[in-house]
Order: structure tokens, then sequence, then C-alpha cells
């Protein structure tokens, strides 16, 4: 079984160094799935196309194997990161991606007359956006930036791999030096659990706060469960499009 | 940094070999995902709680934590009690198991979302249970599964790098080995660019496919 020392000096700051890859990625993320997302609904087609490769390259990309590029790979090139700036960037980047489908997705799926009615008031394009749209659009943003949120936080495992001390790689030193695998690898499902319930149970929170903003009340739903609803799946079939999440 | 077509060619054989392996894991895990996803599906729709329970719970679980982790418990814990299997068994087995989870929700929303009309008429009409499925709800459910669950084989394509973290050669595990004996990068740059030549003409399909069957 793990020793107390193992667990003070290995497995807990394994656990903040989890934590901190998660924020720092959807930071990273959520500034590229707003920027993208909204470069995608450009009147200019070159910011659309430029916006639309940058999409379907990192969606196309394997987090994994764009990990171990920046890791190794990027070094040759003269830019040395230092490995977490390297998990984190490589998750930012890819999620990013994905978030930018779902800002996309959910700007357009606000009422036509809504953008008129900013037209006919003499709104500027980014009072329209900023007062009108982006309030409208983001609670339905929520709870698929939720999902992508989980998936990040699943993702953030995979930097255990270029050698940053997450609770994955905690886990990995456990199992080299005492060979006790079954409650080392079973205690690391149960916190990657426990992260991914309260990560939902505070997306639930903000998106209370944004339907109310806009004067909706959610949707009762279960206690654990993040499932989609039956329109949610066909919605994410609809906008959400191919490639898919992970 | 001089990039070096040699490098690439040198590399190119076992590239292949791990396209090969690739897609062994990528198939065999897509049946696995579809057929398992679909067990899970039916028994979430169960009338008896003792099956709806449990089921819900694992797949919750299997859902909600990282696919890595779950092929390092396959891989160095089931031996200790079970089956030990070869890397690229247990991989397989991971992302046949950890994509059944998603394929569940998928079927299950496909035939939820055939209007509740739809199996009064069956009723009315006093179809058998049988026919009433094959004939009324199935039909209508796989337009809606289809383009999702296209979605997820994508994924778990995309996914299946993490095999090579077990020891599978797949074309990750090739490109870090034969970097790892030439000291040089090119390897993981040719892995990278296919997977984008590859993911990119079969989004591209299914939004096609889409196209077709979501109307």
């Amino acid at each position: 079984m793990m020793s107390s020392e193992f667990f003070t000096t290995w497995f807990l700051p394994g656990i903040w160094v989890t934590i901190q890859v998660t924020v720092y990625a959807a930071a990273l993320g959520a500034a590229i799935a707003f920027g993208i997302g909204l470069a995608r609904t450009s009147r200019l087609w070159i910011v659309r196309f430029v916006a639309g490769v940058y999409f379907e390259v990192f969606r196309g990309m394997s987090a994994l194997v764009l990990m171990f590029w920046m890791f190794f790979a990027l070094p040759l090139f003269g830019w040395q990161l230092v490995p977490m700036w390297a998990g984190v960037s490589a998750l930012g980047l890819t999620y990013g991606a994905y978030g930018s489908e779902i800002v996309r997705g959910s700007l357009a799926a606000v009422a036509p007359a809504q953008r008129e009615a900013g037209v006919a008031l003499n709104f500027t394009r980014w009072q329209r956006l900023r007062l009108i749209e982006l309030p409208q659009a983001w609670p339905e943003m929520v709870p698929p930036f939720n999902n992508l949120l989980i998936e990040l936080l699943k993702g953030t495992a995979l930097v255990s791999v270029i050698t940053v001390a997450d609770m994955t790689f905690a886990g990995n030193l456990l199992r080299l030096g005492t060979n006790e695998t079954t409650p080392v690898y079973s205690l690391l499902l149960v916190l990657y659990f426990v992260l991914a319930f309260l990560i939902t149970r505070g997306m639930r929170v903000v998106e209370r706060k944004a339907k109310a903003g806009i004067g909706q009340t959610p949707q009762k739903t279960g206690f654990i469960t993040r499932k989609l609803s039956a329109r949610g799946e066909s919605v994410q079939a609809g906008s959400q499009s191919a490639g898919g999440m992970g | 940094m001089s990039w070096d077509w040699n490098v690439v060619e040198d590399f190119m054989p076992r590239f292949w070999d791990g396209v090969l392996v690739t897609l062994q894991a990528l198939v065999i895990g897509t049946l696995i995902a579809f057929v398992l996803g679909l067990v899970w599906a039916l028994a979430q729709r169960s009338s008896q709680a003792w099956v709806r329970w449990p089921v819900t719970a694992v797949t919750e679980f299997i859902r909600n934590t990282p696919l890595l982790v779950q092929l390092f418990f396959l891989f160095y814990v089931v031996p200790n009690f079970g089956p030990s299997m070869s890397p690229l068994t247990t991989g397989i087995v991971g992302l046949g198991l950890h994509y059944s989870t998603y394929t569940a929700e998928v079927y299950r929303a496909g035939i939820g979302g055939v209007p509740v009309g739809q199996w009064e008429a069956a009723t009315a009409l006093s179809l058998s249970k049988g026919r009433t499925w094959r004939a009324v709800i199935l039909p209508q459910a796989i337009r809606r599964v289809v383009p999702p669950l296209g979605n997820y084989v994508v994924a778990m394509l995309k996914d299946s790098p993490m095999i090579a973290t077990i020891g599978a050669f797949d074309m990750l595990g090739e490109a870090q080995a034969f970097s790892n004996e030439t000291f040089t990068t090119e390897a993981l740059t040719v892995v990278g660019v296919a997977f984008i030549v590859v993911a990119y003409p079969a989004s591209l399909l299914i939004r096609a496919l889409e196209r077709r069957l979501v109307r």
C-alpha cells in the first residue's frame, strides 16, 4: 500500500498539477474557442477561411500526437517548452478547436430577428454581438462546454506521458516502485470521477445563472447525470458536426 | 532544424506497420463499441431497476474517467485477478469499452428521439413487439444514430495513439521507437500529418452522410 510519505510528496501535488493543467488549458481553450468561433462568423472570407483551416487541422489532430510533437520535435525548431506548457498548449489548442464549433453553432442558433432588430436600432456589429447575440447564445453554450471541460479533464492524464508530474504520473511512479497496482489505479479512476463530478456541479450553477440572466429557468435534471437530452444529441449531430470530441 | 527526407524514407516501412495496427485497433474497437453500446442502451431502457441502475452507474463512471488510466488499469491491474492480455488486445478492449459508453448515449438518444406517436400508432395497429422495432422504430432511429456514431469512430481514431503508452506498436508507438533509435523527430511529424490526412476526409464523409440522413 502507498506510504503516507509518498502520498504527500507525489500524489497530493499530482492532484494539484492536474487541476492546474485543467484550468490553464481551459483558459487557453476558451480564448481560442471564442476567437476562432467569432472569426468563423466574420464577413471577410479570408478570416473565415483561416479560422476554418485552424479548426479542421486541430480537430483532425490527435491531442497525444500533438503533445509528443511539441515536446520532442518543437525543440529542434528552436523552441524548448517546459513539459507542462507543452501539455497545456497541446490540450488548449485541440480543445479550443472543438469549442470554436460550440461558439459558432450557438451564435448561429440565435433567432435571426434578434440580429435584424439590432440592425434596425443602428447598433454597430460589435454592439450587436456584445449586447444581443452573445448574451442569448451563452446559456446555449454552457452544457456543451461542460461536456468539453470533462473531456479536457480526461485529456490532462496525457501530460503524464511527457513527464509532467500530475496524478497519473504519480500513480505510474508508485507502480514502478511497489508493484501494488490495484489500489493506485482504482484510486486514480475515482479521483478523476470526483473531479468530473465537481466540474459538472459547477457548470450546473453557471448554467442556472446564465439562464436566469435571460429570464429562463433550467429544466430539472438528475443528480449526477449530465446526459444529453434527445434534443441535445440531435443538436449535437446537427451543429457540432463531424469529428466529434475527444 | 533540418528536415531530412531520407529519415522519412527509412521510417516509411515501419509507418505502414503502425498504420495496420492502428486500423486493426480501430476496426475491432469500433465493432466492440457499437455492439456493447447497444447492450448498455437497451439495459438502460430495461423495466427492471436492478438492471438499469448498475448499468447507468458503470457507464457514467467509465465515461467520466480518462481512457489512459483505464488502459493502465486493464494492463497492470486486471492481470492480478483476471486474464493477462497483450498490449494491443488491451488497447482494443480499452478503446471499445470506453467508446461503448458514448455510443450507448447515441443509441439512447436515437431511440428516444422517435416520436411517441410512432409507438402509439404501432400499438393501435396491433403490431407485434418485434415488428414494432423492426418496421417502425429502428428505421427511424438509424437515421439519427449514424452521423454521431461516425463522429465517435473519428474520435476513437484520434484516441488510438494512447495504446502506444502500454507498449502497442501503432502509428505513434512505431514513431516513438524509431525516433529513439535514430535520434530524429521526422517520424513524429509524419504521424501527425497522417492523422490530419485521414481525419479530415473522414469528417467530410460524415458531414455528407448527415446531410443525406438527417432531414
